[in-house]
């Protein structure tokens, strides 16, 4: 252990009513991509919040290069190298690239800011990651993909000798991911600590070396990537035994024949200027149609002009053979149409209002305000949820802030089943929540078709859609490719399509 | 002797008020009304007297009543805008044009009362709809909505009043603000059903949810079905009628129309009502009796320092020190922060706002806010 850089030991931390740490060790070598694994709520945010001195430890040690630390604040963290970014990235979309590289040390000379320094200072942070930008123009001109590798720049700027990377690539796509990881392999060369928090489990055996395991605030286990068959870490994440995770994992959508009913859902030609090319889509009762493509391709926008969030200009629209034209949300949802947006934050939840009322809302905003559910149905009706999606809270009065991803998600899905909806759009329902819950979140779509509900599917993992999907839609650059049926789906497939240039299908 | 027996009847009342809030949001806002009564009690000679008079009751504690019921109406109108993430600056200048619409048609026009009043509260509750419709229709910031119709408010109002102050007689609007009711002044009946009637709009429908909802997060309240404008029209327009009867009491009080001076400045006080009354200005929660009582302390406020002598000039500094304070004691990371600076304080503060920790059936958050 002579050359660790980081060690934890005993680490504990405690909220009320949970023991979010308990006892943790953990350790980290120089030059050594690790990565942190657990399902929501297993401690993993917290381990990073307490180590980089959001939250106050309630005890355990932490050794830095041998020396005890106890930073109190994230400041004081990165005065001793330990550098975070965070999922969502933290920087200010108006400044340009190097004043948010700079932000908070800004080379002064008797107090006014030396602004060639800053860019001189940027460039340099950047070309660590062989990366030559403009910093003079706006952070938000570039994609999220490059604003997450900027955020790195800004930590690795702190001269770090630890960068905590917490979910980095969740909102990047394939060849975004492999320009990261480039990087980090570089870096890691380079003798800096990484620690790898992601629920992308191909990404893990990509690019770490080690895993640690986290169970309900507990370690479970260090093991070496390259020994630790995938099953296995599942299994170590949600705590059952490998031969029941095999029966999740195999769980394909069963291959009956799709009802010769007539479609729920028919779309021509549907298409918005700048955001969809015209496309055709069906959905019937009982059928699950996957929407595969790269993030970008149009997926959320085809979402947004079924739900009527965006207005189409042109291409029509029928539901049960009655034409349809929705300007707003409230006009699909009278139609029966329900949907779980991309970003849940943004549209999805509402943060400081209870289960309760996140459960009822969408419920209650077709029933009007006069006739209000009373006090009563309000809470048998969350209860029933909480119940049925098995929903980890508190009480039903906790605020859905303090829910985990996955516990909010299966909120939004409650709120969205109290309305009793015929067709179902689910826009990537399983991004950023653990395994054991996107099992649940996967079984409870199936019992949905089988209750004769149609289903839009979006998700950018291909094998989710291709174990879900009875049907599968294909777009790129905001065009649908190909139209995959039973037999036709698998990843190889869809991936074909996407990377295909004409329009032609695919050779199977 | 009567005095020293109701006194610690007031005491018991409000005593056990407060023992009830323990753990609701209001507890501090009723809490800081009963320290500031509690200072009167013991230092404003007084300040506790009550007197009956014809079988009404006089006395400061009345006044504070009687001269809170403005802020308390605007910021019952007040508190629904701002829980939507707005916030509404015309109400000062409504309440003047709602007094020169009433008295112009009562002295000038020669109207009954009822029609004067009636005319006043569409006028203003017109004016609030225009509110709502630029911010809602035409998705104006609320501030510079509102703001266009504060400055230009005045203007209609002396407009109307054709640059005279209008003074009248009239009996009825002379009651509206100088009225007595059940021995007490007829404004507090006024407040008292507006908040019920206000209850009734946003607690009995699912109005409070929506609002509530769109203040949190308007986007997705949107992909949830939920007319937002519709909700934020609505606030607006309510706000407007509120902004109208508290114009009424203002002029009833003073028996006449001064375009120029009524309500001026008290949009600021029905913000600071609201405030004060545990609802936060970016919206969401919203707390209407929480909003009373800010206006309630506010006015008590006003009247303690007007008791105690001090110059009107520099009044608004303790004033303003004494929100501060209130604001800070709301925020549950500055009383945990006080409570680690001052030890023994601490064990005595840090129960009484929060809720009590609830039981966990499943202890599994990813980053759970102590």
């Amino acid at each position: 252990m002579a050359n660790s850089l980081l060690e934890i030991a005993g680490l504990t931390k405690g909220f009320p009513g949970v023991k979010a740490l308990d006892a943790v060790d953990f350790a980290i070598q120089r030059g050594e991509i690790h990565a942190l694994m657990g399902e929501n709520g297993a401690g993993k945010s917290t381990l990073i919040k307490v180590l980089t001195g959001v939250f106050p430890r309630d005890a355990g040690e932490t050794r830095l290069e041998d020396k005890i630390i106890a930073p109190r604040s994230p400041r004081e963290a990165e005065g001793l190298g330990i550098s975070t970014v965070y999922q969502e990235v933290n920087l200010i979309p108006h400044l340009s690239v190097a004043e948010n590289i700079c932000l908070g040390r800004q080379p002064t000379w008797l107090g006014a800011i030396r602004w060639r320094a800053i860019a001189k200072r940027a460039a340099a942070a950047l070309a660590r990651l062989d990366l030559s930008l403009d910093v003079n123009r706006q952070l938000s001109s570039y994609s999220i993909a490059i604003q997450q590798l900027i955020a790195i720049a800004r930590a690795l700027d702190i001269s770090a000798k630890l960068l905590i990377l917490d979910e980095p690539t969740s909102s990047l796509d394939r060849t975004e991911v492999e320009e990261l990881f480039k990087k980090l392999r570089k870096l890691r060369e380079s003798g800096l600590g990484i620690i790898f928090i992601t629920h992308f489990l191909d990404q893990v055996y990509e690019i770490s070396d080690l895993i640690t395991v986290l169970r309900n605030g507990r370690r479970v286990g260090c093991f070496a990537t390259q020994e630790l068959p995938r099953i296995k870490l599942v299994s170590h994440m949600i705590g059952k035994a490998v031969h029941q995770v095999e029966a999740l994992e195999q769980k394909r959508a069963s291959t009956a024949s799709i009802r010769s009913e007539a479609p729920m859902l028919e779309a021509h030609g549907l298409g918005r200027k700048g955001s969809l090319r015209p496309l055709d889509l069906d959905i019937r009762p009982g059928e699950v149609v996957g929407l595969a493509g790269l993030l970008g391709s149009g997926r959320t926008e085809t979402a947004k002009l079924l739900f009527g969030v965006d207005r189409p200009d042109q291409g029509t629209v029928r539901i049960n053979r009655q034409a349809v034209r929705f300007n707003s949300p409230r006009a699909a949802i009278r139609y029966g149409i329900a949907l779980t947006p991309e970003d849940r934050k943004v549209a999805g939840i509402i943060p400081n209002l209870t289960v309760r009322e996140n459960i009822v809302l969408a419920l209650q905003a077709s029933r009007g305000s006069w006739q209000r559910l009373s006090v009563t149905e309000q809470a048998k009706l969350a209860d029933r949820f909480i119940q049925a999606l098995a929903i980890k809270t508190p009480s039903r009065e906790q605020t859905v802030r303090n829910l985990s991803g996955g516990n909010q998600q299966k909120v939004l899905l409650g709120r969205w089943l109290a309305t009793e909806p015929k067709l179902f759009i689910l826009d990537e329902p399983t991004r950023g929540i653990d395994v054991g819950a996107k099992a649940e979140v996967e079984k409870l779509i199936q019992s949905l078709r089988q209750d004769g509900l149609a289903v839009l599917f979006i998700s950018s993992e291909l094998e989710e859609v291709v174990r879900q999907s009875q049907r599968v839609v294909v777009l790129r650059d905001r065009r649908k490719v190909v139209e995959l049926t039973e037999g036709e789906i698998s990843e190889e497939t869809i991936m074909q399509s996407i990377a295909t240039h004409n329009l032609e299908r695919p050779a199977a | 002797m009567i005095d020293w027996v109701s006194d610690l009847l007031f005491w018991i009342v409000f005593g056990s008020i407060l023992f009830l809030l323990r753990g609701q949001r209001i507890f501090w806002s009723v809490g800081a009304l009963g320290l500031l009564l509690l200072f009167n009690q013991f230092f404003t000679p007084g300040f506790f007297h009550i007197q009956i008079l014809d079988g009404h009751l006089y006395g400061s504690r009345i006044d504070v009543l009687n001269q809170g019921a403005k802020v308390m109406l605007l910021s019952l109108g007040m508190v629904l805008v701002i829980a939507t993430g707005g916030v509404d600056l015309s109400v000062g200048a409504v309440m003047a044009i709602a007094a020169a619409v009433s008295s112009r048609l009562l002295v000038t026009e020669h109207q009954s009362a009822g029609a004067a009043i009636a005319a006043a509260l569409v006028i203003s509750t017109l004016a609030g709809a225009w509110n709502g419709v630029l911010v809602a229709g035409f998705g104006i910031q609320p501030i510079v909505a509102t703001l266009v119709l504060m400055v230009a408010g005045r203007g209609v109002a002396q407009l109307i009043t054709e640059g005279q102050i209008i003074n009248f007689l009239d009996p009825t609007m002379v009651y509206l603000g100088n009225g007595h009711l059940f021995a007490l002044p007829f404004t507090l009946t006024l407040v008292l059903v507006t908040l019920g009637l206000a209850f009734f709009l946003v607690r009995r429908t699912a109005l409070g949810l929506f609002i509530e909802s769109v203040g949190d997060n308007d986007e997705a309240s949107r992909y949830s079905g939920i007319n937002a404008k519709q909700v934020k029209f609505l606030v607006y327009t309510f706000s407007g009628f509120c902004a109208g009867l508290a114009g009424l009491v203002a002029c009833s009080n003073i028996k006449s129309a001064d375009a120029n001076n009524i309500g001026l400045y008290l949009e600021l006080d029905a913000i600071l009502a609201v405030v004060v009354g545990g609802t936060s200005l970016q919206g969401g929660r919203f707390y209407l009796i929480g909003a009373v009582v800010g206006g309630l302390f506010i006015q008590t406020l006003t009247t303690t320092l007007y008791a105690r002598n001090v110059s009107s000039d520099i009044s608004p500094v303790p004033k303003a020190l004494a929100i501060i304070a209130v604001c800070l004691f709301q925020s549950e990371s500055f009383r945990t922060r006080l409570s680690h600076v001052v030890r023994p304080f601490g064990r005595i503060l840090k129960p009484l706002g929060s809720r009590p920790p609830q039981k966990s059936i499943t202890a599994t958050h990813d980053s759970p806010k102590p």
